[in-house]
């Protein structure tokens, strides 16, 4: 089985990007000690570097690079359009506009606080545009009116919480380091607060699969395979936006990922979602992991954030990509 | 050629028109010293000091970038055959941002407040630099035995990536005030325009305005598949070229005015299209509600927190989307029932 090999080598790839992930930093850590720190510590250095730091970074990464990836093709499925990315329902921005607002009406400035109050921000944004595409028609929403009324109310909340950052510097300060996108400095905590929302999007995303792909030969002949089609819609996007939400709330805007992945997956995988959904997960993953190792040795003593490496490395990877073969539409 | 005139369309645009000159005519009424409309219209044609080289230079430019920007959208969204396509897949409101930002963070750290002056004169050259380079890279990343819309729209996915993660990089970079700063040039802002602002979006347009309508049935043809196009003679890779080209011009001569405008070049030829009722984005009537959504904008940002202004390109998103999503339900009801 082809397929099964290529998932095979994608998942090796993502091991040794987490490999890479938990040696490589400002202190570099050899592969056995690492071990070490993990199985049997001692509580020297390494070992609180390790487990204190690295490994919630990696995990964080992992976790956000899946869900991610996943997101992005999920969302390009049921929107049929290359331009859909896993913030398009508005899962972004209403995180953006509600951490902002609660730091600069309620004061809030714990970290953990943001985390849910973007949660909450994406939860909402997504439900309210799936909700305006329900409004009117009697079915449920079409793939146009999905996109246009997700853009529309994207660039809405964008244009409040500019308003707000611009009116108010320490709001600035945190909004544009969350903008840029990082999996660093978070603390395990935040991993375990994002990690059921990601396990549950992820279950949710591998039931939808063949409902898409039924979905994908076209509404009425996706109804005559006896599909419900507005149930499988709804589930899509219900997986969409808690991979998108907890992902984004946890690492800043990192939501691209999602839209330049499954692209390159659609090379390996073909159309069939079943294939592509995991393939774009162990993608996002294995290359959110590498742009962070980079950034983190590129520019020393500091570093560089995730989303910068990621758009530099990956973009022109995938140009070519597309300037070489023929592109697997959707 | 054949010309039919639709009745929805010519009642969009006549409506559409009177609406802006109205809004323009409000816009110069507000300032420091309020004046009434008689007021309005007597100083432009007397050649009052305050409305003909303060105000009236600033509603024009807002007038003209919008329809500008909401021509070249409609051009982009045709090509691309993507209703979420915008001027930004082309490279060039991404590639003026980076380097407009780059020019603050740069300047502003080493210059301090001395580098104002330099600044208000370069930023519309950096723009107009940024956006054509950034259009040059996709296009010839793009080219490849022939421009292929899906290819163009893939390529400008990626391209605007790289663009705007590096703009977000060094909005982090610099000190808090240049980001402001260039939050406010990101975000599109009319503050401070004058003449120097209106007369290149004006002979942009009055250049490509009339090529782009002349075009019209190219850029109709050019929505169908490629084999279908051909066969109504039009040759595709010259045809698309062309209207890439027009439609970077005026994208980035207005971006170089104003600013990257959110979501005009997105929503008004969306916008259009639903008002008149036609299949494909039609190029004049989103000019024209380009030109409304931008002026209508202009006038919210100016009065709602007085005597603070907000940039105007955050008005259009909040003002634009709405309305478009109104639209959207309305023809559902309209259509479903």
């Amino acid at each position: 089985m082809a397929r099964t090999r290529i998932l095979c080598v994608l998942a090796a790839a993502l091991l040794v990007a987490v490999a890479l992930s938990i040696t490589i930093g400002a202190k570099a850590v050899p592969l056995t000690d690492a071990w070490q720190a993990l199985t049997a510590p001692t509580g020297s250095e390494n070992d609180i570097i390790i487990r204190s730091l690295r490994v919630p970074r990696t995990i964080l990464g992992v976790l956000a690079g899946i869900a991610l990836g996943v997101a992005g093709a999920l969302m390009q499925g049921h929107t049929r359009n290359p331009l859909a990315d896993p913030g398009l329902l508005g899962v972004t921005q209403g995180a953006a506009f509600l951490m902002v607002s609660s730091i600069i009406f309620l004061g809030v400035s714990n970290l953990y606080a943001y985390i849910w109050f973007g949660l909450a921000g994406a939860l909402i944004a997504s439900v309210g545009v799936f909700a305006l595409g329900m409004v009117g028609g009697r079915g449920g929403p079409t793939p146009v009116t999905l996109a246009l009324a997700g853009t529309a109310v994207s660039a809405f909340l964008y244009a409040l919480t500019s308003a707000i950052v611009l009116l108010d510097e320490q709001a600035m300060d945190v909004f544009r380091f969350w903008q840029a996108g990082s999996i660093a400095a978070r603390s395990a905590d935040v991993v375990w607060q994002i990690v059921p929302f990601i396990a549950a999007g992820l279950i949710l995303a591998l039931v939808n699969a063949p409902g898409l792909n039924a979905l994908s030969l076209g509404e009425d002949v996706a109804r005559s395979l006896g599909q419900d089609v507005n149930r499988t819609r709804a589930v899509g996007v219900a997986a969409v936006t808690l991979l998108t939400g907890a992902s984004v709330a946890a690492c800043g805007a990192l939501a691209f990922v999602g839209l330049i992945v499954p692209h390159l997956a659609r090379h390996l995988s073909g159309t069939d979602h079943r294939w592509l959904l995991p393939y774009s997960g162990l993608i996002g993953a294995a290359l959110l992991l590498v742009a962070d190792v980079i950034g983190r040795v590129v520019a020393p003593p500091g570093e560089l954030e995730v989303g910068v490496v990621l758009a530099l490395l990956g973009a022109p990877f995938f140009i070519a990509l597309v300037r070489r073969r023929k592109p697997v539409r959707l | 050629m054949r010309f039919r005139v639709r009745p929805r369309a010519v009642i969009a645009c006549v409506t559409g028109s009177i609406a802006l000159l109205l809004l323009m005519a409000l816009n110069i009424r507000i300032g420091d010293i309020p004046m009434s409309l008689g007021e309005v219209l007597r100083g432009v044609i007397e050649g009052d000091f305050v409305v003909m080289e303060l105000r009236l230079p600033r509603a024009l430019t807002g007038a003209l970038v919008g329809a500008a920007l909401a021509m070249a959208g409609g051009i982009t969204q045709s090509i691309a055959r993507n209703p979420l396509a915008s001027p930004e897949i082309l490279g060039v409101t991404t590639g003026a941002s980076v380097m407009v930002v780059a020019g603050i963070v740069a300047s502003g750290s080493v210059y301090g407040g001395a580098s104002g002056l330099l600044l208000s004169l370069g930023i519309p050259v950096l723009a107009l630099l940024g956006g054509l380079l950034g259009a040059a890279l996709v296009y010839s990343l793009a080219w490849r035995r022939g421009l292929d819309g899906y290819r163009l729209v893939l390529v400008g996915i990626g391209v605007a990536a790289v663009f705007t993660n590096v703009k977000y990089w060094l909005l982090t970079v610099g000190d808090v005030n240049d980001t402001t700063r260039a939050m406010v040039w990101i975000s599109g802002s009319l503050h401070g325009r004058g003449w120097e602002h209106v007369l290149p979006v004006f002979l942009a347009l009055a250049v490509l305005v009339p090529v782009a309508l002349a075009a019209t049935r190219t850029l109709d043809a050019l929505r169908f598949a490629d084999d279908t196009a051909m066969s109504l003679g039009v040759r595709l890779n010259p045809a698309r070229a062309g209207m890439i080209l027009l439609a970077v011009g005026l994208a980035a001569v207005a971006t170089a005015s104003a600013g990257p405008i959110a979501f005009v070049a997105l929503a008004s030829p969306q916008i259009a299209l639903r008002l008149t009722g036609s299949g494909r984005p039609p190029l004049l009537t989103s000019a024209i509600v380009g030109a409304v959504l931008v002026a209508a904008a202009d006038l919210i940002a100016r009065t709602a927190f007085a005597p603070v202004e907000l940039p105007v390109g955050i008005v259009t998103a909040v003002l634009g989307a709405p309305y478009l999503i109104y639209l959207l339900i309305r023809l559902r009801r309209g259509t479903r029932t």
